[in-house]
């Protein structure tokens, strides 16, 4: 059994022009121990998603979903007293910008602590042994010292070490982190990352990662998940989605960044010209097809692209949402064009 | 494609001039430029000084692109203010075409070099239709009658790939990549030798950004501007650079072509760079790239080479001297660290 379980997961959020449908459909697995990728360009749903499993969302967003199970639990059935015991304690989340969730008037000894005396693991001693010793497992030297300081009194890197050892804290299942390296330095991002990683595989704890950056996926994901308006796109293995990416949009997203050693410096880039439609109302047909060079190219037939794909299996685990995944075209165009 | 055709002219209008030797001149030249920021009163401790930028000496040969990278804070915004005339240099000068901007005046400058910002969002005044955005510089500086500005705000709009109903549009109307060729535009416009980008993409998704880099390509190929160009992205500054100047803490620690710098770095600090760009290759993990962690104060920098508390090769020279930018020498860059590797 998965530790998480997720059945046409939707969001539906009210806003003038009416109803913006952020997340329309997803279905997630996540297996123990387990770090799951999920990717796509901005607006496509990944923060509401992680807000939606931890039950953050905002309050006027509306939730529905076929499953939401958490370690063969409905978080749809708990109460919100129950749903907050689960939040901090066996779920966590760490988020792009540590200032947003770290408080500035507390010291991080008293934000680190929180959680863990709040769900009552232990008592003040325990829970400062604990941070002290999570702090220098993430790279914090000094840290007894540390404890008194305040958020600010730390670079962004440190608060990012600092939010992954608060997440750490209660031992949790599952740790949810939205794009926690997008706002760092690359040399900082490398070091969080591989931290990140190691502490993962060491403590046997299940991570959903979300993040725009394919390179960042292809170092550290067991699976993934691609987004595109709202829906996953694309599921399969790290490995096999970048020997075989199957969804025009992921094809086109892993050719549209330059790849050292095989783009020739200063040659045309592949774009993925057009926008994304809006989410406001329902979307008809495949999302992509306004942008997909199968279609614009006459590859397939078009009319059939207006019926919405379902997620579908292609082999083993790999499955795609494209009527025309198998598509031989669709090779042809993976491959970066070598002449300028 | 004729918006920037009539090029001479306008380096007329400059007072640039029929320069005989300007071939062999580079295009844009810093010498020994810094900026210093005084921290005083307010939160920070009174009469604090900020080093941002110390003895920036560079290069920019005409029709090349000259990368800039380092990491948040290490000083390449407020470089690109000083060219920009955003920012006045504590020391040193800048010259364009061998000539010091400083006698040039702000208006002269802005027909030389001209910006693209990272933030297509910010930059553009979202209560202005697109036509007059782009036609702005142009009025400043009192060029052309409306006629001919509407005449020239069209042939730049074409220039960037923008629809024409675009111009009567308003910046919240537009994608994000639509407005980015909107700032291009904007800057395109003054038909400028020199552009300015502060990560101009790095707000923008990747399937956007792939558009804007050929358009930025094409551009350079066209009318042979120059460009210094700063970016986080180690991919895109090898995909578009010709030369690449590697900053930290306000000094250039190494500088030289793309082929020496990625191929063959020579400084501790570019070699950890280059080692923490995560390429799209599953399988290889995240290195180890073997640096202290120890963010260096730029108010209070470390002593000796700057880098030394997280420099995997310092040894006690490094605390005490600091390292000089090796002079010009074919094959290689140049480097200031007592221990460069060959
Ligand atoms: N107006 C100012 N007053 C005081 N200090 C400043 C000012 N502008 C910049 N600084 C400081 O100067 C240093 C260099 O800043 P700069 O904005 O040039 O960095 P950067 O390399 O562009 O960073 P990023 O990659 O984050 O954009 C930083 O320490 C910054 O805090
Ligand atoms: N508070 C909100 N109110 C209304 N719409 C929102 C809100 N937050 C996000 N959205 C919209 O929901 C969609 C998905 O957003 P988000 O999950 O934040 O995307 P991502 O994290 O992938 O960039 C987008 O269309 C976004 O504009
Ligand atoms: S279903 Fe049709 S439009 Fe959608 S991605 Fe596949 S080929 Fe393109
Ligand atoms: S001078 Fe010393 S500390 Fe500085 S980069 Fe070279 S080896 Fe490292
Ligand atoms: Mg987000
Ligand atoms: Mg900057």
């Amino acid at each position: 059994m998965p530790l998480l379980d997720v059945q046409d997961l939707r969001v539906d959020l009210p806003v003038e022009a009416g109803t913006l449908h952020a997340v329309r459909g997803i279905d997630l697995s996540v297996e123990r121990g387990e770090m799951l990728c999920l990717v796509g360009e901005s607006g496509c749903g990944k923060s509401m998603t992680s807000l939606a499993l931890m039950g953050l969302l905002p309050r006027r967003a509306r939730l529905s979903a076929g499953r939401l199970d958490f370690d063969g639990e409905s978080l749809t059935a708990l109460s919100e007293r129950r749903r907050g015991q689960l939040r901090g304690r066996r779920m966590a989340m760490i988020f792009q910008e540590p200032m947003t969730a770290l408080n500035p008037a507390y010291t991080l000894g008293n934000q680190l602590c929180e959680a863990f005396l709040r769900h009552r693991l232990g008592n003040r001693r325990q829970a400062r042994e604990r941070a002290i010793e999570l702090l220098e497992r993430v790279g914090i030297s000094a840290a007894a010292e540390r404890l008194a300081q305040y958020p600010h009194q730390l670079s962004g890197g440190l608060r990012q070490r600092v939010m992954i050892a608060m997440a750490l804290m209660c031992d949790p299942d599952l740790i949810i982190a939205d794009e926690p390296t997008t706002a760092l330095d690359v040399t900082i991002q490398a070091q969080i990352l591989r931290l990140l990683r190691d502490l993962q595989q060491e403590m046997g704890t299940a991570v959903i990662f979300i993040t725009h950056d394919l390179g960042v996926v292809a170092r550290i994901a067991d699976r993934v998940a691609v987004m595109y308006a709202g829906e996953v796109i694309e599921t399969a293995l790290t490995q096999a989605l970048y020997a075989n990416p199957s969804h025009p949009y992921t094809r086109g997203l892993l050719s549209c960044i330059p790849a050292p050693g095989k783009t020739p410096p200063g040659s045309r880039l592949q774009a993925i010209p057009g926008v994304v439609p809006s989410l406001v109302g329902e979307v008809e047909g495949c999302a992509f097809r306004n942008r997909c060079p199968l279609v614009r190219e006459g590859e397939v037939d078009a009319a059939r692209c207006e019926h919405t794909p379902e997620l579908r299996r292609l082999t083993g685990d790999h499955q795609a949402r494209c009527h025309y995944a198998e598509h031989r075209a669709a090779t042809r165009v993976a491959q970066p064009e070598l002449s300028p | 494609m004729n918006a920037l055709s009539s090029r001479g002219a306008l380096a007329d209008q400059a007072g640039a001039g029929p320069d005989t030797d300007i071939d062999t001149m580079p295009a844009l030249e810093l010498c020994a430029l810094s900026k210093r920021y005084t921290l005083g009163g307010g939160l920070f401790k009174r009469g604090r000084a900020l080093q941002a930028v110390s003895e920036v000496s560079l290069a920019i040969p005409r029709g090349q692109v000259m990368g800039l990278v380092g990491e948040s804070g290490c000083g390449k915004s407020t470089l690109a203010k000083m060219l920009l005339g955003l920012a006045t240099p504590s020391a040193g000068e800048v010259r364009v075409d061998g000539r010091p901007l400083g006698d040039a005046g702000q208006k002269a400058l802005a027909r030389h070099i001209q910006p693209i910002f990272q933030d297509p969002y910010s930059s553009l005044n979202p209560r202005k239709r697109v036509a007059a955005i782009v036609e702005l510089p142009l009025r400043v500086h009192g060029i052309g009658t409306p006629r001919e500005r509407a005449q020239r705000v069209a042939e730049t709009l074409d220039l960037v790939g923008l629809p024409q109903r675009a111009a009567a549009q308003f910046p919240g109307q537009l994608s994000g990549g639509q407005r980015q060729r909107v700032a291009i535009a904007r800057a395109l416009i003054m038909r400028p030798d020199i552009v300015i980008c502060d990560e101009p993409t790095s707000a923008l998704d990747v399937s956007v950004q792939a558009q804007i880099l050929n358009l930025l390509l094409d551009l350079k190929q066209e009318f042979g501007l120059t460009y210094l160009f700063i970016s986080h992205d180690l991919a895109v500054v090898e995909h578009l650079v010709d030369r690449v100047a590697v900053m930290y803490l306000g000094r250039i620690v190494e500088e030289g072509s793309r082929k020496q710098i990625f191929a063959a770095p020579r400084h501790p600090y570019t070699q950890a760079l280059l080692a923490s760009a995560l390429t799209p290759e599953p399988g290889l993990g995240v290195p180890d790239i073997g640096l202290g962690d120890v963010m260096p104060d730029p108010s209070n920098p470390p002593s000796g080479c700057a880098f030394h508390p997280r420099c995997p090769k310092a040894q006690a020279l490094c605390r005490e001297s600091r390292p000089t930018l090796t002079a010009e020498t074919t094959g290689v860059s140049r480097a200031a660290c007592h221990f460069a590797s060959a």
